[in-house]
């Protein structure tokens, strides 16, 4: 592999290492210090645990862990003979096989295996599959899990709406009291929600430096950026990282540096990564001179409606308005802007086998997103983490044909 | 006088054409893909050059498509089959059309407009139900030559219905098709209707209907299966199974003239 197929690194990413380093070592050793542990759904309410000093874990990155580690295609069967199908969630399946083996990448990072829940709070505004995924864990461990019912298929984040999850959101105050023993105070939520806020906007400042021609992002440079605004939001370690991450993007943004060199088109993913293959896929990519400059996966922890004054409908409002519990109109409105603004030459859909929630393809939105955009569209099978469920040779071969097909365009 | 060579390395064939200037196939070789695709390419070449008697050198530029396109050393470039069907099929008819091609191990569906550029395309999912590795699983189960299925499927006078996706599932179907003494000749016509409605599933059809792929070639019937489904006549253009390789060559002499275009 030539040395110019290479992704370029970020200088920032040293930080990142770093800052996520500390946040597991604080998993680690929360135990012996006296600090409860609560796991939260990716967009879960993360502000309010810590609030009340929990510290905050996020399977969900450890199913992306054992993805981007390949160690899920070998877990996921653990799960399946457990009773868990294959066609269900393979974070779930990953990480419960996991579990089950006593196997995990963060045993690399200091700990002795998955932290143990001493409380497990789910949002379905992703799917029904993490609340599952959570009550499995709360019978092992004898826990108690509790969640946010949010409605899905959602138009208008409406007062009615944001009221309902909102309550949902209080409601829960009593019980994590109950675990951490901590007493719930409010401006601490306020000021959590508030960096929360700033690290959010600049997450999005990084995402929207793709806007620029050329690209100094990629797709697949977000996937790996994006762990601090997904697991350390509210905590001021990620608002400096990204302030690093933009500096450097928006230099070389100014300098013309782009992500991939001579970028020839620009396309948009929509649906999960496949985390097994991002090295494989983004060096693709630059063989193409195509560059992934947007996704809609990487712009979901962009939660521009928290807001410090009105705590739990900001937070309603931020959890109730991303993109995958959205309506399909607002979802084609969503991704037809997103390829105005990215000036986007083409879509790929990741048609993901067992995430029917994040996969956009089967309700023929791409069709529509073509007569509406006249922009071609791309759809590949393949998965998150179940590498059983992915055809090197025809992804390969499709993605080929599809820059082929942008030189005819 | 330049010719151009197009090789497409397939999942189970490797087709190989030469064409003079006027984008006339001049030679041809059909082969296993083998295991080691550069030297079954180098002897297809070798099969083609003394069938037309022409010389290396005489070939001005080559391209490689298929499976085993980036294990030729000798080409100029390489191009998805999937280009190549679409510049192959257009290259006969000019006209709108969707071209469906069979192959060993994928199916594809590519929508051409009235200036031969593709407006999309989509491959069979990762399941090989419905290509031509489909109709080996039955020729074996049912103890045949694949080369007798057209024939057989010809003869059938009360078609079977087959109704699994998966290829395995379809075999232990036909186990029981032939347990309640159902006629071989009926059993392989569903097996071929099987096909047909497998690659109905992956898209409408716009346009003229264009069937290419060695599985085509030699089970003429699937064509005449396709017309009833489609509702429309299916066309074979000549050589159907060397159409990937055609369209290789056709990339091949366009890139070659392009670019003598640009440096004069």
């Amino acid at each position: 592999m030539s040395s110019g197929s290479e992704r370029k690194d970020f200088a920032a990413t040293k930080m990142m290492k770093t800052i996520m380093g500390n946040y597991f070592g604080e998993l680690a050793n929360g135990p012996q210090q006296g600090r409860k542990t609560a796991w939260c759904t990716s967009v879960g309410p993360a502000e309010l645990l810590q609030s009340l000093g929990y510290n905050v874990y996020f399977p969900e990155n450890h199913g992306a862990m054992l993805g981007a580690t390949r160690m899920a295609t070998d877990l996921i069967p653990l799960a399946n003979a457990h009773g868990f199908s294959p066609d269900i969630c393979s974070y779930l399946t990953s990480d419960i096989g996991s579990y089950l083996k006593g196997a995990t990448p963060l045993q690399k990072m200091g700990l002795a295996g998955i932290p143990k829940a001493d409380v497990l709070v789910f949002n379905t505004n992703q799917c029904r599959d993490v609340k599952d995924w959570f009550q499995w864990y709360a019978r092992q461990w004898n826990v108690p899990c509790i969640g946010i019912h949010t409605p899905r298929a959602i138009g208008d984040v409406d007062a009615p709406l944001v009221d309902y999850v909102a309550k949902q959101i209080e409601d829960l105050i009593g019980p994590l009291e109950a675990v951490a023993g901590t007493k719930f105070d409010i401006d601490r939520l306020r000021e959590i929600i508030a960096c929360s806020r700033e690290c959010t906007l600049l997450w999005k400042r990084v995402l929207q430096s793709a806007a620029n021609v050329p690209s100094p992002l990629t797709f697949f440079d977000g996937t790996i950026q994006m762990g601090p605004a997904v697991v350390l939001r509210g905590r001021p370690d990620a608002v400096q990282y990204y302030q690093a991450l933009v500096a450097e993007l928006e230099q070389r943004a100014a300098e013309g540096q782009g992500a991939v060199p001579g970028e020839r088109f620009r396309v948009y993913w929509e649906g999960m990564p496949v985390w097994g293959k991002l090295r494989d896929l983004a060096t693709q990519f630059i063989e193409l001179k195509t560059c992934v400059v947007a996704s809609t996966y990487c712009n979901s922890w962009i939660f521009e409606a928290l807001d410090p004054s009105d705590p739990f409908r900001g937070m309603a409002r931020a959890y109730s308005s991303i993109f995958i519990c959205r309506s399909d109109d607002e979802k084609e409105r969503y991704i037809a802007e997103m390829a105005d603004k990215f000036h986007i030459n083409g879509i790929i859909y990741h048609d993901s086998k067992t995430c029917p929630n994040n996969s956009n393809s089967r309700y023929e939105l791409p069709q529509r997103l073509r007569e509406r955009l006249g922009i071609p569209y791309l759809v590949i099978n393949g998965d998150l983490n179940d590498l059983r469920l992915f055809s090197e040779e025809q992804t390969r071969t499709n993605i080929e044909a599809f820059a082929e097909q942008l030189t005819e365009v | 006088m330049s010719y151009y060579c197009g090789v497409d390395i397939g999942a189970s064939a490797l087709k190989l054409v030469i064409i003079d200037p006027e984008r006339r196939i001049v030679a041809r070789a059909l082969r296993r893909s083998g295991i080691d695709y550069a030297l079954s390419a180098d002897r297809a070449l070798d099969e083609a050059l003394g069938e037309s008697g022409l010389q290396r050198e005489q070939i001005s530029a080559s391209m490689a498509t298929g499976y085993g396109r980036n294990n030729v050393p000798w080409v100029r470039g390489t191009v998805t089959e999937i280009a190549c069907h679409g510049k192959g099929a257009f290259h006969y008819l000019r006209r709108e059309m969707t071209v469906i091609d069979i192959g060993a191990q994928d199916n594809k569906i590519i929508h051409i407009d009235d200036q031969g550029r593709r407006l999309d395309f989509r491959m069979n999912r990762k399941c090989a139900a419905g290509t031509g590795a489909f109709l080996e699983e039955i020729a074996l189960r049912l103890d045949l030559p694949v080369a007798s299925l057209n024939g057989l499927a010809e003869q059938s006078t009360a078609e079977v219905s087959l109704g699994s996706f998966c290829t395995v599932f379809t075999a232990t179907e036909i186990l029981e098709k032939i347990r309640t003494g159902q006629r071989v000749e009926d059993i392989v016509k569903g097996a071929f209707r099987a096909v047909i409605k497998r690659t109905m599933e992956m898209g409408a059809i716009r346009g003229a209907l264009v069937m290419t792929g060695g599985v085509v070639a030699h089970n003429p019937l699937l064509a005449r299966l396709a017309e009833d489904v489609f509702h429309t006549p299916a066309i074979l253009p000549p050589d159907p199974q060397f159409i990937g390789a055609f369209g290789a060559a056709l990339t091949a002499a366009e890139q070659m003239e392009s670019s003598k275009h640009a440096d004069s």
